[in-house]
């Protein structure tokens, strides 16, 4: 019952979160149907007198190639004819400047993105909850200290900061990892070492970047750690003969992640917007790469596209995320309303 | 406890008074509940000084305690001072006013170097500091306000509004935040450093709005609360009073964070170049260094860094402080120190 109420709440959310774009896009005032237009009767009136209801319809046609939005249709029809085309036949419109309808062209990238992000974000996490319960456990050791600094400095120092100083000395100057692309280009796909080696090498520094980007959590589950640590069941547990690595483990470690879910919930939302930094640094031709030119040529109908995509991923991690919490703490499957998530 | 009304003769009440048989004899029902205790009204200047210990001083002597609040408020004071006197004391940066590529702190001239346009680098980072300061002022202000007012609506009231609030707030913590925001600045390409700062703010206010809920969830239960309503206050003061008080560290906590992220995220976007350029700043400057500078050639790399040690340093700051006053906020610790205050003992608080 809890499953159906969350995968409902997703598909609720997501129309939600579509009609909004919809309306950010479409209905307020210099989105852009009315800079098109508006850019378009400056040029007419450039060249000669008001336009003429010929004219007129020939701008409103140009907008419509430009955006993707006829804008002599009402708003209302418009959302129901996008919403029907996103879907039942999966249409996002076509793209403007590269003439391809948008969903192949983001298809195609987005296994790439999918690919350093989650390598990114899985890594970050793992090894910063590995962290978090290491100082927790040495607590007031030298180690924890100097964990905490790194902890620290990690939160101030942005993401694309690393992405930039990591590519200046790793490519630009030892050349030891390129600079951009996402595979060798001497190398045929499949599954062969060179190809592999290839790409590897070309995430790398992605990686990198997105696990410094999602390294937060290990200050915050210490803290967590150490306050379990501190409860009654666990002196209990000790007094019980349970081992020390089960106690580590199944009573503290899944206690103090509890709390912590929120944080890794918000890192599955923030990676998308995070990989169009990243991937424009690196040139990581993906869905934020893609994104990005999009942005740049004002490809709207690919930006629309695009930011869809994002939402629908985020709507799908965090749901895998939500229901497989369940596995850590038995309460949720039973459906309980729980106050904080 | 022992009943009122059997009280004779000279015996202490458990409230404090005393009935005292010569004086205004037994009392009765109405007198009970409107008699009031013979404790003397504290004068205006009693008043003062405790309104200033509980405010100013005890809170000053756990800020001062603490290197991290002081290290904190030093380094932002300095970047507040280079955005307002900064201004007029450093002139504004021209193309070609010095040599090209100066190393920085070899011509005192120009403090920080020069660029390949022999632009004082100096000159550029003051002059960008009140944009990057209106910046962050509106985008903090914004998604504190509004995840402080929604999240405390919420957990207040409960019920429809709860719900209501809430299933807003998970929409806007689902769709990724910072893509919005990107999208959002693609299409409208705000200038003013303000509505910049407003956008930024979008995608940060519905995580402090969840965890400001869960609080007053658990405050509203305590019995403070509880006998602040029996009182008959009004829901505002309620509001004011008892839940806000008490969230203060979240929200001051927030405050600096989000102020973080306003700085990331706006210079990630300016150095993209995907907000457009009409003021100086430091995300500019990183974009025009990367692309202007040789980046192999280590005596040009300072033109880069500069703004890239700016941002940490602020964003330093930012973190020490909210350590900070996450202790000076902090109810327990501050009660610790009045009491220390008015019995003269030291109250050292060491962590």
């Amino acid at each position: 019952m809890y499953y159906v109420k969350r995968i409902g709440q997703s598909i609720l959310v997501f129309f939600i979160a579509l009609t909004v774009t919809f309306a950010l896009y479409r209905l307020l005032p210099f989105g852009p149907t009315d800079m098109v237009k508006v850019q378009l009767m400056k040029e007419s009136l450039k060249q000669g007198a008001s336009p003429t209801p010929q004219q007129m319809a020939s701008i409103n046609a140009m907008v419509e190639t430009y955006t993707g939005i006829d804008p002599t249709q009402p708003w209302y029809i418009s959302y129901y004819e996008y919403l029907r085309d996103i879907v039942l036949y999966q249409d996002f419109g076509r793209s403007i400047f590269k003439g391809r309808p948008v969903f192949d062209i983001l298809f195609e990238a987005m296994p790439w993105s999918l690919f350093i992000s989650i390598y990114g974000l899985a890594l970050g996490t793992t090894v910063s909850l590995l962290l978090g319960a290491l100082m927790a456990y040495n607590e007031g050791s030298a180690f924890d200290t100097g964990m905490t600094v790194v902890a620290l400095v990690n939160s101030t120092i942005p993401y694309y900061i690393v992405a930039i100083l990591s590519l200046i000395v790793f490519s630009f100057n030892l050349e030891w990892f390129p600079s951009g692309g996402r595979m060798d280009p001497n190398t045929t796909a499949g599954l062969n070492l060179p190809f592999i080696v290839g790409v590897v090498e070309h995430a790398a520094l992605p990686v990198l970047s997105a696990f410094i980007a999602s390294f937060g959590g290990a200050l915050a589950f210490r803290g967590n750690c150490i306050r379990e640590m501190g409860e009654g069941y666990i002196r209990v547990a000790r007094l019980r003969g349970i081992s020390q690595g089960r106690i580590a483990i199944r009573y503290v470690g899944r206690n103090a992640l509890l709390p912590i879910y929120t944080n890794i919930m918000v890192g599955i939302a923030s990676i998308f917007g995070s990989s169009i930094i990243l991937e424009t640094i690196f040139n990581y031709p993906a869905m934020g790469f893609v994104t990005f030119n999009a942005l740049m040529n004002r490809d709207y109908p690919l930006i629309m596209g695009a930011f869809i995509i994002f939402t629908i991923l985020t709507l799908i991690g965090i749901l895998i995320a939500d229901l497989t919490y369940g596995v850590i703490d038995p309460r949720v499957s039973k459906g309980g309303d729980r106050e904080a998530y | 406890m022992k009943p009122t009304d059997g009280a004779d003769g000279g015996e202490p009440r458990p409230d404090g008074g005393t009935n005292n048989p010569d004086g205004p004899g037994p009392i009765d029902e109405a007198t009970l509940f409107t008699q009031l205790s013979d404790v003397p009204e504290p004068t205006a200047a009693e008043r003062l000084s405790e309104w200033f210990n509980r405010h100013v001083y005890a809170p000053g002597v756990v800020f001062f305690s603490d290197w991290r609040a002081v290290t904190g408020a030093v380094i932002l004071t300095g970047f507040l001072l280079m955005g307002t006197v900064g201004v007029y004391v450093v002139p504004e940066p021209r193309v070609m006013e010095g040599p090209i590529f100066v190393m920085p702190f070899t011509n005192w001239d120009y403090p920080l170097g020069t660029g390949v346009m022999g632009k004082s680098i100096l000159g550029q980072v003051v002059h960008a500091t009140p944009a990057m300061l209106k910046m962050i002022a509106a985008g903090a202000l914004l998604s504190v306000s509004l995840g402080t007012v929604i999240g405390t609506v919420a957990g207040y009231r409960g019920g429809l509004s709860d719900s209501i609030l809430m299933t807003v707030t998970d929409v806007v913590l689902t769709i990724p935040g910072l893509a919005l925001v990107i999208v959002l600045a693609s299409i409208y390409q705000p200038e003013d450093p303000f509505i910049v700062g407003l956008i930024l703010g979008i995608d940060n206010w519905p995580r402090l709005a969840r965890t400001i809920r869960s609080q007053v969830l658990s405050i509203r239960e305590e019995a403070f609360t509880e006998s602040s309503r029996i009182m008959g206050l009004s829901e505002l003061t309620i509001l004011r009073k008892d839940l806000i008080s008490n969230l203060m560290p979240y929200i001051s906590v927030n405050f600096a964070n989000s102020s973080r992220k306003v700085i990331f995220e706006s210079v990630g976007l300016y150095f993209l170049s995907i907000l457009p350029f009409t003021t100086l700043n430091w995300g500019v400057m990183m974009n025009e260094a990367y692309n202007g500078a040789n980046l192999t050639r280590p005596e040009e790399l300072h033109w880069l860094l500069i703004p890239m040690v700016l941002i940490i340093l602020v964003s330093l700051g930012f973190i020490l402080l909210a350590q900070g006053l996450d202790r000076v906020f902090n109810v327990r610790l501050r009660a610790r120190h009045e009491n220390a205050s008015r019995s003269e003992t030291d109250g050292g608080e060491r962590a």
